[in-house]
C-alpha cells in the first residue's frame, strides 16, 4: 500500500513550536500549570518526544480539556465525563488486534507504551456540534501498531471496539446508543501517519474522562470518529458500522471527515467555535490537514461519502 | 403595605434568581469552558421552564380553586417573555456576534431554529397586548390572542427536541409537563360541553 510521507515536520515549523512556546499567553499557561499541580498524581508516562505538529496554534488549557467532553458512556452532558468517569479502571487493561491479519495479538496497556516511543503531537480536534479545541496528544502511531500484526492482503478496514462496562460506565445502562461504542477507518486512513493511538495528554496519562487508557485521534474527522477507551481492534473486509451510523444514519457517515461545505443536517459546519475564543472561526476543510490527508480521497463525492 | 409584604414584590424577586445566578456564575468563573453556550442554554431552559409556569396558573387554581394566583400570571408570562428575549440576544449576539447572512440561513436550514424563531414571533403580540389598557381596549379579543401561548410552548418544545444530538430525555420531561397541562384543558372543556 501507499503511503505518501506528508509534510508534517519542517525545519521553519520546529522553529515556530520554540516559539510557540515561548509566546504561550501567559494567564492561559498558568492556569494550566495551577490545574495541572492539584490534579491526583498518576503513573509517569515513558520519556517521550516533542515534535513540530501543530502549525503555531495555542493549545486549550488541561482545565478545558478534561471538563468539556463527549463521553456518552458517563453521560450526555458535557460535564458529566469529568463528574462520573471515576468508576472507569484503565488498570489492568488489555488491548488485543484480530482479524484479517498474520500475527494477532493482546497487549498488556503498560507493555503497549513502553514498546511504541511516545510522541508528543498538538492536534486542532473538531467536533461535529460545532466547536473546536487544540489538544497536546501524547501517543503513537497507530500504524507502528498495525504493522506488528502484519495486516493481511484482504483487511480493508478497522474497527475499533470500546469498553462495554455499564458497571465502569454507568451512562451504557440507557440504550442511547447501541454498546459498545464502535468506529471504523479504511486501512490507509488508519495507517496514515497522522492517525494516532493517544495514551497521554500535557506529557501526563490520559485522565478517565479523555479516554484512558487508550484511545484513537484522528484529527482531520469529527470528533466522534476518534474512539475511546479501546478494547479491541479489528482488522476486517467490509466497512464497519459505526454506533453513530447505526443511530441516525442520515446524519453520520463513515467517514466524518471535518469539512465546512458538507453541512451536517440540522446546522451548519461552516464555521466553529475554538473554546475560550468569542467569534467563530471558520472551519477548515479536513480540520485544516487537507495538504496530509486529501489524497486519500481523490475523486471521490465528499457529499455523498459524507 | 409594606414592599417586602407584597407577594408580588417577592415573585418578582424569585423570577430574578435565573439572572442572577448567572451573573454570579459568570463572575466566580463558573460558567465552564464553553460560557456562550452556558448562557444561551440556561436563558433558553429558563423561557421554556417560565412559559410552563405560566400555563400551569390555570389548572393550579382549578384544582386549588384559589383564585388569587391569576394575578401573577401576567408577571410570570412577561418574565418568560423577557428570558426569550435575552436567549435570542445570546443568540444573535454572543453566539453569531451578528452575523445577519449566517443568522437567517439558520433559521431558513436549521429547523430547531425555525422553530424557536416561530415560538418567539408567537409570543410578541402577547407581551404588546399585557398592559391592562390593552386588555380592556381588546376586550374578548384579548383571550383570542393569548390563546398564541399554546402553539408558542408546543413549538418551544419542538424546537428544544430537534436541537439535541440523540438523548431525548430531557426535551421528552419538558413535553409530557406541556401534554399534562395542555391536556387538563382539553378534559375540562370536554367536561364543560358534555355538561353545557
Ligand atoms: C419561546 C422561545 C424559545 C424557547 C422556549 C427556547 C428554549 C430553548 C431551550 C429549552 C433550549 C435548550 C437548552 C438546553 O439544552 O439545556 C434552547 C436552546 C437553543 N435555542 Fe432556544 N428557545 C426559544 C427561542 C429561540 C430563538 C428565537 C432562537 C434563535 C433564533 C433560539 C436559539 C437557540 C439556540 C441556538 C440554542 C442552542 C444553544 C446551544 O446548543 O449552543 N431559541 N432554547
Amino acid at each position: 500500500m501507499l503511503i505518501k510521507q506528508a509534510p508534517d515536520i519542517q525545519p521553519s515549523e520546529i522553529t515556530a513550536e520554540t516559539v510557540y512556546r515561548q509566546r504561550r499567553q501567559f494567564i492561559r499557561a498558568a492556569a494550566a500549570l495551577a490545574a495541572l499541580a492539584l490534579t491526583p498524581a498518576r503513573a509517569a508516562l515513558p520519556p517521550y518526544k516533542k515534535n513540530a505538529y501543530g502549525g503555531g496554534e495555542s493549545a486549550n488549557t488541561w482545565d478545558e480539556i478534561t471538563h468539556y467532553n463527549n463521553f456518552y458512556e458517563f453521560g450526555t452532558d458535557k460535564t458529566d465525563p469529568a463528574k462520573y468517569a471515576h468508576s472507569l479502571k484503565p488498570r489492568p487493561w488489555t488491548l488485543a488486534i484480530e482479524g484479517a491479519c498474520r500475527k494477532p495479538k493482546s497487549w498488556d496497556i503498560d507493555a503497549l507504551t513502553r514498546a511504541f516511543p511516545l510522541e508528543e503531537r498538538i492536534y486542532r480536534l473538531r467536533c461535529v456540534e460545532g466547536w473546536s479545541m487544540v489538544i497536546p496528544w501524547l501517543g503513537f502511531p497507530l500504524a507502528s501498531l498495525l504493522k506488528q500484526v502484519e495486516p493481511a492482503g484482504n483487511a480493508k478496514y478497522v474497527e475499533f471496539i470500546t469498553l462495554h462496562d455499564p458497571q465502569q460506565m454507568p451512562g451504557q445502562r440507557q440504550a442511547i446508543l447501541d454498546w459498545p461504542y464502535r468506529e471504523g477507518l479504511r486501512l490507509d486512513e488508519a495507517m496514515h501517519p497522522l492517525t494516532l493511538m493517544a495514551v497521554g495528554l500535557y506529557g501526563r496519562e490520559l485522565p478517565n474522562q479523555n479516554g484512558a487508557p487508550i484511545r484513537l485521534v484522528v484529527p482531520w474527522k469529527y470528533g466522534f470518529k476518534s474512539a475511546k477507551s479501546i478494547v479491541k481492534i479489528r482488522l476486517v473486509e467490509q466497512p464497519p458500522i459505526s454506533s453513530w451510523m447505526k443511530a441516525v444514519p442520515r446524519e453520520y457517515g463513515f467517514y466524518s471527515n471535518v469539512n465546512p461545505e458538507v453541512d451536517h443536517p440540522r446546522w451548519s459546519q461552516a464555521r466553529e467555535r475554538r473554546i475560550g475564543e468569542f467569534l467563530k472561526r471558520p472551519t477548515l476543510m479536513f480540520n485544516g490537514y487537507g495538504e496530509q490527508v486529501a489524497q486519500l480521497y481523490r475523486g471521490m463525492d465528499l457529499r455523498k461519502n459524507f | 403595605m409594606a414592599l417586602y409584604r407584597n407577594p408580588k414584590a417577592w415573585l418578582f424577586l424569585l423570577c430574578l434568581y435565573p439572572l442572577v445566578r448567572l451573573a454570579a456564575l459568570a463572575w466566580t468563573g463558573g460558567l465552564g469552558a464553553n460560557p456562550i453556550e452556558f448562557i444561551t442554554r440556561s436563558l433558553g431552559t429558563w423561557t421554556l421552564t417560565g412559559l410552563l409556569i405560566t400555563l400551569a396558573v390555570t389548572p393550579v387554581r382549578r384544582l386549588s380553586g384559589y383564585g388569587g394566583v391569576l394575578r401573577y400570571r401576567r408577571m410570570l408570562g412577561l418574565f418568560a417573555f423577557v428570558y426569550g428575549m435575552l436567549h435570542l440576544l445570546s443568540y444573535l449576539w454572543l453566539d453569531q456576534f451578528f452575523d445577519w447572512p449566517g443568522i437567517f440561513k439558520d433559521i431558513l436550514k436549521r429547523p430547531f431554529i425555525t422553530f424557536g424563531m416561530a415560538a418567539f414571533i408567537l409570543l410578541v403580540p402577547l407581551a404588546l397586548t399585557s398592559p391592562h389598557a390593552a386588555m380592556r381596549r381588546l376586550g374578548r379579543n384579548w383571550q383570542r390572542v393569548h390563546w398564541l401561548i399554546y402553539p408558542a410552548a408546543i413549538g418551544a418544545v419542538l424546537h428544544y427536541g430537534w436541537l439535541v444530538k440523540k438523548d431525548l430525555t430531557q426535551p421528552l420531561i419538558y413535553a409530557g409537563i406541556l401534554a399534562l397541562l395542555l391536556g387538563t384543558r382539553i378534559f375540562w372543556r370536554y367536561k364543560k360541553t358534555k355538561a353545557g
